[in-house]
Parts: C-alpha cells; structure tokens; sequence
C-alpha cells in the first residue's frame, strides 16, 4: 500500500540489432506528471529507447511496465491506449490529409462526434493551428507539420507523452513557444523531451538523463548535468554555451 | 466548404445513377440492355478494387478470385437451391468469408505489402487452376457440375425472391443490378465518412502513426480486404447474370489485370473514377471485340500506356480539379465584385 507505483519503470531495457547494441541495459523510471529531458549525441540510443516504450521496437532484454502493468512486447496500438503519445523524431503525420482531419483521427477514438470536433477544436487553436486546419499537411512548411503531430498527440489526452527532438528544425521564436507549450503540457501529463538544444533545455528541464553509447552516462538535476565533465566531454564539448 | 462540396458531388452522383437507371430501358433496346448489364459488373468489379486499392492503400493483384468465387458461388447455390437470393447471398458471403481468412493470414502474419501483391496473385493462378481441372461428372457440389474449362452452362437467371417460377427478365436484372451498383457506391461513400473511413485513408496514408493512435491497423486492412472482396462477389453474381454462364476463365491473369487498369484509367483515390473506367474501357473492348481487327487486349494495353503517359493521375481526378479551379476563379470574382459594390 505505502509503496508508489511509477507512471513508467523500464528495467535493464536492452535493444540489438545483430551486433549493434543501440540501447544498453537503461533502466529509467518517471512518476506521474513528470518533466524528464532526454540528452545524449546522435546515436546514443534515445530514438530507440522511444521505440521500445512506444511497442515499434520489442526489447531483447529488459521489463517495460506502466503503472505497474508490463507492457512489454505490446503493440504499438496497444500501448497507446494505454495512455502513451508519441511525437516521433522524424515526423509522422498524414501528408494527404488535412491538418483537421489529422487531428480529428486522433481525437475521434473513444470519444463522440461532438466530443471529438470540440477536442480538435480546442487542440488546433492550443497550437495556433486554425489558420492552416484546412489545409493539406504534406504542404505545409517542416515547422508546421510538427506542430500538426504534436496536436495528434494531445488530442488523444495521453498520461505519458514522449516527445522527440521536437524543436529540431524550428525557428527561435516556434522554439521559445515549443518550450512553453511544453511546461503547460506538464500541469497535467508527464513528459520526456529528447533535445539536443541546449537553450531548449535549460527553459525547460528539471532532471535530466544523459545517454552514451545505448548506456546511461547520468541523471540528475539540470544544472548538475550541464556542469558535468563527462557529460561535457560526450556530448557538449565545443558546443557548449 | 469542401465538405459541402464533397457532399453536393455525392449526390449529383446519386441523381445521374438514378436517371441511368430509370432511362436505359426507355431508350436502349434489348440487346443494348443485355450489354449495359455486363458494363455494370464491370463497374461493380472496378469499385472493388478502387475501394481496397484507393483508398485502403491495399495493391490486390488477384482481384479476379473474389469475382470468381463470387460467381461459381452464385451458380452452384442457385443450381442446388433453385432460389437465385441463396445464390446472391453466397456470392457475396463466400469471396468475403475466403477473403477474411486470406486476409487474417496476410495482414496478422505481418506480410509486407510487395508480397500481398504476390500472394494475392498466386491465389488467383491457384484457384484458376484449380476450377479448371474439374472436367468429368465426378467433380461436382450437388447437382452442380463445375465442368472444368467449360464452366458450367445455363447458370439460373435472378427469381423475385421466394418466388423461383418468377424469372426476371433482362429488364429487371438491369434494374436490381443497376441499384445494386448505386447501393454500393452510396455505402461506400457513407463508411469512407465515418470513423471507420477516416482510420482506413489515415492507414494508407502512414501505418506508423494510425498506430501509434491507437488503431490496429492490421484489422482495418482486413476489413476493407473483405468488404471488397464481397463487392467483388456481387459483381460475380452479375456477371453470372448477363452471360448466363460462368467458366474458370474469370479467374484468368487478364481479369485481375484488367480491374487495375479500369481503376488506374478511372482514378486512383475516387469511387467514380474505377464506376467509369470499367464502364467506359469495357465498352471499347467490346467495340475492339466485334471490330475483329484489334485484339482487345492489346487495346486496352495500348489505353493504359497512353493514359499512364498522359493522364497519370486518371480521368475523375483530373476532371474534378479543373471543375474546382473553375469554381475557385469563379468564387473569387464574385467575391471581388462583392467587396467592389458599396
Ligand atoms: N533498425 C535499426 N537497425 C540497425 N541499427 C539501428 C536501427 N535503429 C537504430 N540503429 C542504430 O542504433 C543506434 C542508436 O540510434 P538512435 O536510437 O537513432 O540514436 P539517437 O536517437 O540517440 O540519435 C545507432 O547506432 C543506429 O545506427
Ligand atoms: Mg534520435
């Protein structure tokens, strides 16, 4: 009884592909309602880690567990009716459909029609998305797309959102709005931001995870992480500010 | 605005198919009627296609199964019953009822969509050699003879149902194939509205997300898999209907072939497009038949290279857009002589 139950408790997750080991025994747990930053150079894994949580990818190894249910090995269909939304890193929207009616797939499940127009409504214009909702989303700018599958995702009122690289490609001025956008989301739900923009973080993150090489290098508070020569030395570098 | 205008060619759809249904008989002799019948089937058989193809993002190549087990299915019924609706109802009932077990093999065994193109089409060989190589009166289902490559002669004309002495004429098989095909367009057209529509185009459109949404998208596929697999079956049963005779030849390569070539003709990602396409390239094969100079084959070879060259995207589409760019021009002068007037 005394004991909480995470949101989400990955345990030893492993992932291989042949002989690459993208993802390397991480183990990672978030309580509800929590903002997680997700940090690490390309290649260290967290696209993968994502798949694993999401069911695109079974782990080789490892227990992934929601609110105490395994979810290992599920669906990806499954696992999102378990309440997880996924912004994937390289978007994936419905290019031949409008903006409307992207979101409107997503709001539509497990809700009426009027239900579901009211969502989409609300969802477009929390993204300031009403001026493009008629329009084609394979035509609209990088910017925007992303924006249209950050709305799927919220349209569906999902308890854990997993967001990847989702200011990459944005402008400062969509990148500041991303950030807010962000901290309003996390009144309600809980959040793991992958970001490589170092800024971005800084305006956003509490704790955050370091992955290296499929690994986790640290985890800690923000201003810990960044002041950390080890993480420096993988990661930040030159880059640093 | 779209939705509107979507709405407003839905139904001016509704009223031409109406008016065609009532005016063939007026104006076209019988024998015209005998032939509207078959460029029916055709339609009906091109809309199962366009469906799965158009709009679930589903390639069939071995569409020809379901019209073949739909028509053998309507004959051996109707021979064994006498009551052609039992004939009706298994024409529909055993192409979908085969298809969803196909289906359930192709879609939950995770089979990528080049190898359903690949098994679809080796059922259609399959079945094709299967139905021809019952020659000789010990290959029957009751008192149906299948006949092999013969087929099976005289296959039963449509009864009013429950009334088996009551034989339709060629009119009347007009009238209930006619509606049939407007029946299954405006559900068609309904079911592409409603959620389970909307999750259908967003499959075809990107799996990965429709999923990560929460659909299971291998069910979706399964259903419009079956669903046009059984107007596929109804076109069988048409088909039966004009000929009078059924033999393995319909499950033939050039049967599947020809179904895409009247969608990709008609228009990919419309249900009028595939109606017209059938219609329109049945009728020149059938002018290339009697002509005796060009094998209609070849013709319709000829057709679709010229078209995939020149018209790619397919006749309805085209037409539909410089109908809109007319409407949109129109709109905006009207607009401006709007903002222009005090
Ligand atoms: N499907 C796959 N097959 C083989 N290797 C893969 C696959 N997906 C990812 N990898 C490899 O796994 C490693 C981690 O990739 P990824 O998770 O995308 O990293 P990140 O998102 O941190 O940049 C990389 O070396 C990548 O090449
Ligand atoms: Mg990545």
């Amino acid at each position: 009884m005394s004991e909480i139950v995470p949101l989400l408790e990955a345990r030893n997750v492993t992932m291989r592909f042949g002989g690459v080991t993208a993802v390397d025994d991480v183990s990672l747990v978030l309580g509800e309602v929590e903002l997680r930053c997700l940090i690490g150079p390309n290649g260290a894994g967290k696209s993968t880690f994502f798949k694993t949580l999401t069911g695109q990818l079974n782990p080789t190894e490892g227990r992934i567990k929601l609110r105490g249910q395994d979810v290992t090995g599920l669906l990806p269909n499954q696992i999102a009716r378990l309440g997880v939304g996924i912004k994937t890193q390289i978007p994936n929207v419905f290019n031949g459909l409008t903006a409307y009616e992207n979101v409107l797939v997503a709001a539509q499940r497990g809700r009426s029609a009027a239900m579901a127009k009211a969502m989409v409504e609300k969802t477009l214009a929390r993204l300031r998305l009403e001026p493009v909702a008629r329009r084609q989303v394979g035509q609209l700018a990088h910017g925007q797309r992303q924006w249209v599958e950050i709305a799927t995702v919220l349209a569906q009122e999902p308890d854990l959102i997993l967001l990847d690289e989702p200011a990459a490609g944005m402008t400062h001025e969509e990148v500041e709005r991303t950030a807010e956008l962000i901290k309003e989301i996390n009144r309600t739900q809980a959040l793991v931001v992958v970001e490589h923009d170092m800024q971005f973080i800084r305006m956003i993150a509490q704790t955050v995870t370091v992955f290296n090489q499929g690994k986790v290098l640290m985890e800690d508070h923000v201003d810990a992480v960044l002041a950390d020569q080890r993480v420096r030395d993988v990661y930040i570098g030159k880059a640093a500010a | 605005m779209k939705f509107n205008s979507a709405w407003a060619g839905f139904i001016a759809v509704l009223i031409a198919g109406l008016v065609v249904l009532f005016a063939v008989p007026q104006i076209v002799s019988l024998f015209g009627i005998v032939q509207m019948t078959v460029f029916v089937a055709m339609a009906m058989y091109a809309l199962s296609q366009g469906f799965l193809w158009g709009f679930g993002g589903i390639m069939c190549f071995g569409q020809a199964s379901f019209l073949g087990l739909g028509a053998y299915a309507y004959a051996i019924t109707a021979i064994n019953l006498g009551d052609t609706s039992w004939g009706m109802l298994a024409g529909v009932a055993v192409p979908a009822i085969f298809a969803l077990l196909l289906g359930y093999f192709m879609f939950y065994g995770r089979i990528s969509d080049a190898y359903i193109g690949v098994i679809t089409l080796t059922v259609s060989v399959i079945l094709f050699q299967l139905i021809n190589s019952t020659s000789g009166a010990q290959y029957h289902i009751g008192q149906a003879e299948l006949g092999g490559f013969n087929g099976i002669p005289s296959v039963p004309t449509l009864n009013m149902p429950g009334d088996v002495s009551n034989v339709l004429s060629p009119t009347g098989i007009w009238y209930v194939s006619m509606a049939l095909l407007i029946i299954v367009y405006a559900l068609l057209r309904l079911a592409l509205a409603s959620r389970f529509g909307r999750v259908v185009v967003a499959i075809r459109e990107n799996e990965t997300r429709a999923m990560l949404l929460g659909y299971d998208a291998r069910l979706y596929k399964l259903l419009s898999f079956t669903i046009s697999a059984a107007i596929a079956g109804l076109a069988g049963c048409i088909y039966d209907n004009w000929g009078g005779f059924i033999s393995p030849t319909i499950f033939g390569l050039a049967m599947s072939a020809e179904v895409i070539i009247f969608v990709l003709v008609g228009g990919l990602g419309t249900l009028i497009g595939p109606i017209l396409g059938g219609v329109g390239l049945q009728y020149v094969m059938n002018l290339a038949g009697t002509q005796h100079k060009v094998d209609p084959n070849l013709g319709l070879g000829v057709v679709l290279v010229a078209f995939v060259l020149l018209v790619p995207q397919g006749v309805v589409p085209v037409i539909r857009d410089k109908a809109m760019q007319l409407f949109i021009r129109r709109g905006a002068k009207a607009a401006r002589i709007q903002e222009t007037s005090p």
